[in-house]
């Protein structure tokens, strides 16, 4: 499904000789299999996003990108519109950490849900009829008429769900998706992500500073420090792996007992 | 004798929806208070309305048994001078444009406080676990864990007695949070600061606080000991904040 080879992200005029702190991310390589669920976890600066940016082709300009990303047997790292075009949102797609920006603030919910649908030459009123049953799917059943200021932030989350789910991607690439939340509505779209992904259905990258909600979602944990990939194994495993014991600690400490 | 900051009554309406709705509390010196709830319960409403920022449509805010009201900033310069505040987001919080020792001080020379504020500042730098020739620098300089120091320390300058906190640690992961709690938990300890933290983070408030307000469409529907409240909870809002948190526990003991 994908395969990561020695992928890096530098800032400009970082070659091969100079100091690896310029490097954000740094010779990463992974694969995550079709239906798999694997999180990527990493304190702030570790490397988390621009990884992520790196295999969707987000990459910011001015920001060198080495290495390999495969996406369905397609090299995607240096490729332009003409490779991405049959990939993005079918193959991959992406649930940003801010619901906000995600949407199109003077566009109709259903309108911007129903664009990629169109984008491929379905009829309206079919497309009209599959975004409502997507945004049933998401617990959003007959809000197409809304602008995203009318929705809360959990509910704004949902619909960039429903938007990422469109497609119906093979890779589903969440950025921290509940961080913005309050824990209650955290809960309801991480229950979201656990139904629309797994064996049988997409497979999950999920990017989180919050080591519990990986654990919740994922079977396998990725960890980045200083944007190199540390750990990678079951989660069980790496949460026992003494390099993340400082993590687990803090965790713990703020975790609630009763 | 007057508790330190006392709200009575507080209600805030916004058109046809009310926010806060006949809120109270209490607050003595050294006092740790909690105050959480869903996304629009009322928290950051409570927190601005606490902070003489915001004027309710009924109900008082006292420090001390003096009445506070939004006003000028000379008005209200005793207020300022005691009750302080902790933003939520550390990033957007320091004009990037003004060194962090400026920055730091900049409370207390709009608040006329007498001293030597360089050496204040140093001091302050040191408390929250920064380098005194931090100063110098610029905010951008700092990760968003070392400006939440900043920002606490910048809030201590004028030595408040009362710190209003809205979500002072939700921004932050889990190791700076961490950090940032156990900081605000010893500062509160050795000086004898009271705090009101805003929190929807149970473990946060479980770590720092001794009493919790649960805020539900505005309304307290808890209020007492965190042990009481988060053992036994009361109310199905309170049940839901608990059941919500996911936690480490079910993968590895």
């Amino acid at each position: 499904m994908l395969r990561v080879h020695d992928l890096s992200v530098a800032l400009p005029g970082a070659g091969s000789a100079a100091p690896s702190g310029r490097r954000l991310v740094d010779g990463v390589s992974f694969d995550v299999s079709a239906g798999e669920r694997v999180g990527v976890v990493g304190a702030s600066g570790a490397g988390k996003s621009q990884l992520v940016a790196a295999l969707l082709g987000l990459t910011a300009p001015g920001l060198e990108v080495g290495g390999s990303v495969r996406v369905e047997g397609a090299e995607v790292v240096g490729a332009g519109p003409a490779v991405w075009r049959p990939l993005r949102g079918s193959a991959t797609a992406l649930v940003a950490q801010d619901p906000g920006t995600a949407l199109d603030p003077l566009s109709r919910v259903g309108r911007q849900v129903a664009l990629p649908l169109r984008a491929r030459g379905v009829t309206r009123r079919e497309a009209g009829r599959r975004t409502e049953a997507l945004l049933a799917e998401v617990g959003m059943p007959g809000t197409a008429r809304r602008f995203p200021s009318q929705l809360s932030g959990g509910q704004r989350q949902r619909v960039a769900l429903a938007l990422a789910l469109v497609g119906a991607p093979r890779l589903l690439v969440a950025d921290e998706p509940t961080s913005a939340l309050d824990p209650t509505v955290q809960a309801g779209v991480l229950d979201l992500l656990d139904r629309v992904t797994g064996p049988g259905r997409a497979a999950l990258l999920l990017v989180t500073h919050d080591l519990a909600v990986a654990a919740r979602l994922c079977s396998r944990l990725l960890v980045l420090d200083a944007g190199r990939l540390v750990a990678d194994g079951p989660v069980a495993e790496v949460l026992a792996d003494p390099l993340l014991a400082d993590v687990v600690a803090a965790s713990r400490a703020l975790a609630v007992t009763r | 004798m007057s508790p330190l900051l006392e709200a009575r009554g507080l209600t805030r309406r916004y058109r046809d929806l009310t926010a806060l709705d006949d809120v109270s509390l209490q607050l003595g010196a050294g006092q740790r208070v909690a105050v959480v709830g869903e996304s629009g319960s009322g928290k950051s409403t409570l927190a601005r309305l606490l902070l003489a920022l915001d004027t309710p449509d009924a109900g008082t805010v006292a420090l001390d048994g003096h009445p506070v009201h939004p006003g000028s900033a000379r008005s209200l310069r005793w207020f300022r001078r005691r009750v302080q505040t902790v933003p939520q987001d550390p990033g957007r919080s320091f004009n990037p444009r003004m060194r962090v020792g400026q920055a730091v001080a900049e409370p207390l020379a709009c608040l006329q406080v007498h001293g030597d504020h360089s050496a204040r500042v140093a001091e302050l730098l040191v408390a929250v676990g920064l380098e005194p020739d931090a100063a110098q620098r610029w905010p951008h300089e700092f990760s968003g864990g070392q400006r939440q120091r900043l920002a606490i320390a910048r809030a201590l300058a004028p030595r408040p007695d009362v710190l209003v906190a809205d979500e002072p640690v939700s921004a932050l992961d889990v190791v700076v949070r961490l950090q940032v709690v156990e900081l605000l938990a010893q500062l509160s300890a050795a000086e004898g600061l009271a705090l009101v933290v805003v929190s929807h983070d149970l473990g946060v408030v479980q770590h720092l606080c001794e009493r919790v307000l649960v805020l539900d469409g505005g309304r307290v529907v808890e209020h007492g000991p965190v042990p009481q409240v988060l053992g036994t909870p009361a109310h199905p809002v309170t049940a839901r904040l608990l059941d919500a948190v996911p936690t480490l526990a079910a993968v590895a003991p």
